[in-house]
């Protein structure tokens, strides 16, 4: 085995440690983190299937950034969007045999890598154009968006341009995950995507990426309006201290 | 008078360019020893400020999974920066939500997280200085905690939150604002933030009574401290005194009367404000929440309303049955607690109250939603609730009724400029700026529908639009209670009637 085929294994290997030890760890702390107050931005659902609603809204058309801003809602959500597509079509280097689904959209991948730059250089461009959105910017948040564009870029490189021996990428993350450790093609255009990648999964859990599963658990979105009904309490504070009743 | 330029009113609504800096100098008076020591918190800036400082953000942040989500998931996206009216107003940069957010975020990130350790420059974490401190004092004190920004925020990041921990952390290392602790204080120790003790509030009572009766020739009553009524009404205090608050007192009285209820007031809770939410501080809020839960059982009443009061309406609809509940004494076929709108609606429903319309025919009448009523609470059983109910009261009793344009009411309300504890002499520059988006729509409907009046159901509303009005060309007249139209528009029967139609009472 090379160098470099150990190399990658051993990073995607931590990559994937940190990634899931760390949203793990993240997502355990905001489950167990009490709300001691209700606090639904109203108009707010009166219902559990309601919220169920409200979340799905937000979750899938970005609900409330459509309210706000036509444009960031319009680079954003096509971002999101493409980012899924280009993700499920990279299902099949990971299953054997390929999910039939996973071959049915497959295909729209290619054109999903165009429609995410897109997304990202329209996000990106309002950080420079807009003068409100360049004050907040901090270098991270530029940086992020090359890391994202930079991922783009090579995949679509060795998609459209340079090509790659993809039966061998497929037996190497094949191998990775039965432990059966195959050679990764020396291409140094796959070697950036992947590297790349391997960055993305690890900065995950310590960057604003949380907005992903903190989404999830936000009270202003996921709390029922029925307080009065129902009587709220989350942790000790919510009985009034030294009362007995 | 502090010196500065009122904003000109525009044909239409213009985001302006950031003016880095503009509001730097914004910064109420700070409290002194006696306020601050009078419920709980240091005389002074302590020694070490900068330690309990940032333990207590670890502590605050480890008890509110609001914070903990809303300082991670922030992407900076910008869909907030163009939603404060305070940045609508000044220009400023920091008072972009998001921006006042990094004032607790960076420093957060600073001290809690990998990133801001290890990377701070790259992240844009901070150290908290004196000069950050001195940041938080003046641009947490420019946010009125109107929610504005989380109904846009694409995860829902709700400022006033992070404004509200900002205040506790400031007040726990001694840099508490005057006019919130002051406050605070006299509503844990009189009962009300005016301080009004139970004879003046008696005399005032009293002298109203006198009024309806030269008015209206009917005896109608404003009862205080009435052991075994059915209702408790808890009023913001400045229902008792000021203009056109009083007015609206007037009316609740009268729709009770109208409808033969049997209510008080109590000298004990006199107060339905409750600043205790401005500064973040979960154990004032609970300690003036209290007051209302204990006068409730001293006096035995069945029911408890509450009058026209924003972030009062949010704190007693929210949070006060997690605060001081369960009410379990109170008649459960009632919503607990109720707003007087809540109330007059039913009645109105019921053909419980007659209600002559022309009484208000010399006003044309537009509606300002509260911030805190619209994204922090709820009237009656339907999302949205709080915004039909008092619209369709003030249709029952006028006949000339516009609303403002469509981004500036309801969910998308702005706050009046005065919300949040900043309804202070010391903030004026501020309250006349954070007035301007509010001020832009009624000029629109002044100018296209002859609107004379604006309709506020908030006692902090109707005190920041007497001030504010002048400035932009209005009368400070020009803002009315809601049930300042109500009293007006209600005709007053006998008694021997009303007592009968208290049958007619509705339950919800």
């Amino acid at each position: 085995m090379s160098l470099l085929t150990l190399i990658f294994i051993l990073l995607f290997y931590a990559a994937i440690a940190i990634m899931l030890v760390g949203l793990v760890y993240k997502i355990r702390l905001y489950a167990f983190t009490p709300t001691p107050l209700r606090i639904p931005t109203t108009p707010a659902p009166t219902t559990r299937s309601g919220v169920i609603v409200r979340l799905f809204f937000e979750v899938f058309l970005f609900n409330s950034l459509f309210k706000a801003n036509k444009w960031t809602w319009l680079f954003g959500w096509l971002f999101h969007a493409a980012l899924l597509v280009v993700l499920l079509r990279h299902l099949r280097y990971f299953t054997d045999p390929v999910w039939g689904w996973v071959s049915f959209v497959q295909p729209y991948g290619k054109y999903g890598a165009f429609i995410m730059l897109f997304g990202l250089c329209g996000l990106w461009a309002r950080r420079f154009l807009v003068d409100r959105v360049r004050y907040v910017s901090s270098p991270s948040d530029h940086l992020m968006l090359a890391l994202l564009i930079g991922i783009g870029l090579t995949g679509m490189g060795i998609k459209f341009v340079t090509g790659t021996d993809i039966v061998a990428i497929k037996a190497f993350f094949l191998g990775l995950i039965y432990f059966d450790w195959q050679p990764l093609p020396a291409d140094w255009l796959l070697g950036i995507h992947l590297v790349l990648v391997v960055l993305l999964m690890i900065i995950f859990p310590f960057s604003k990426l949380l907005h992903a599963p903190g989404l999830f658990f936000s009270p202003t979105r996921n709390q029922i309006d029925n307080p009065r009904e129902k009587r709220h309490s989350s942790n000790a504070s919510a009985t009034p201290a030294g009362r007995n009743w | 008078m502090i010196d500065f330029e009122t904003p000109v009113l525009k044909e239409y609504p213009i985001i302006p360019l950031i003016q880095p800096g503009a509001m730097a100098d914004s910064k109420p008076y700070v409290a002194k020893q006696d306020l601050q020591e009078k419920i709980g918190f240091p005389g002074e800036l302590i020694d070490d400020w900068q330690d309990v400082a940032i333990k207590k953000m670890g502590e605050l942040v480890g008890k509110s999974r609001a914070l903990l989500v809303f300082l991670d998931s922030c992407v900076k996206c910008g869909a907030c920066t163009d939603k404060c009216h305070y940045f609508l107003g000044t220009a400023d940069p920091v008072n972009m939500p998001v921006a006042r957010q990094d004032l607790f975020r960076d420093v957060y990130r600073r001290y809690y997280t990998f990133a801001g350790r290890y990377f701070p420059k790259l992240v844009g974490a901070r150290e908290f200085d004196r000069e950050m401190l001195d940041l938080w004092y003046s641009y947490f004190h420019q946010c009125s905690q109107c929610r504005r920004c989380s109904v846009y925020c694409p995860f829902g990041i709700d400022t006033a939150e992070i404004s509200m921990a900002a205040r506790e952390i400031m007040d726990t290392i001694g840099v508490g604002q005057k006019y919130c602790n002051e406050i605070i204080g006299k509503a844990q120790t009189i009962g009300n933030n005016l301080g009004l003790p139970k004879p003046a509030l008696k005399d005032t009572l009293e002298g109203l009574e006198e009024d309806i009766e030269d008015e209206t020739g009917v005896k109608v009553r404003l009862p205080l401290d009435q052991k075994n009524a059915d209702i408790l009404l808890v009023t913001p205090s400045a229902d008792f005194f000021a203009e056109p608050q009083v007015d609206g007192l007037i009316g609740y009285a009268k729709v009770f009367h109208a409808a033969g209820l049997n209510w008080t007031l109590s000298s004990h809770a006199s107060e339905a404000a409750n600043f205790g939410m401005f500064i973040g501080s979960y154990e004032n809020m609970q300690k003036i929440s209290m007051r209302i839960r204990d006068a409730a059982q001293e006096l035995g009443v069945k029911r408890i309303v509450f009058g026209e009061c924003g972030h009062a309406w949010r704190v007693a609809y929210s949070f006060m049955n997690t605060l001081a509940g369960p009410f379990d004494f109170l008649d459960q076929n009632y919503p607990i607690p109720q707003h007087i709108c809540e109330v007059t609606h039913d009645l109105i429903q019921r053909n419980a109250l007659t209600l002559d319309k022309s009484a208000n025919d010399d006003r044309v009448l537009t509606f300002h939603d509260s911030c805190n009523i619209s994204r922090g609470s709820r009237m009656g059983n339907i999302p949205g609730g709080q915004f039909v109910i008092p619209r369709e009261i003030i249709k029952a009793t006028c006949n000339h009724f516009y609303d403002m344009a469509d981004d500036t009411i309801k969910e998308a309300t702005f706050c009046c400029g005065g919300g949040g504890g900043l309804l202070a002499d010391d903030l004026i520059e501020l309250r006349v700026k954070g007035a301007l988006p509010r001020m832009e729509a009624l000029k629109q409907v002044v100018e296209n529908h002859g609107v004379t009046h604006m309709v506020a159901i908030c006692a902090i509303c109707k005190s920041q639009f007497s001030r504010v009005l002048p400035y932009y060309g209005f009368d400070m007249d020009q803002v009315i209670s809601l049930h300042q139209l109500v009293g007006n528009a209600i005709v007053l029967g006998d008694s021997e009637q009303n007592t009968l139609s208290a049958n007619s009472d509705v339950k919800t």
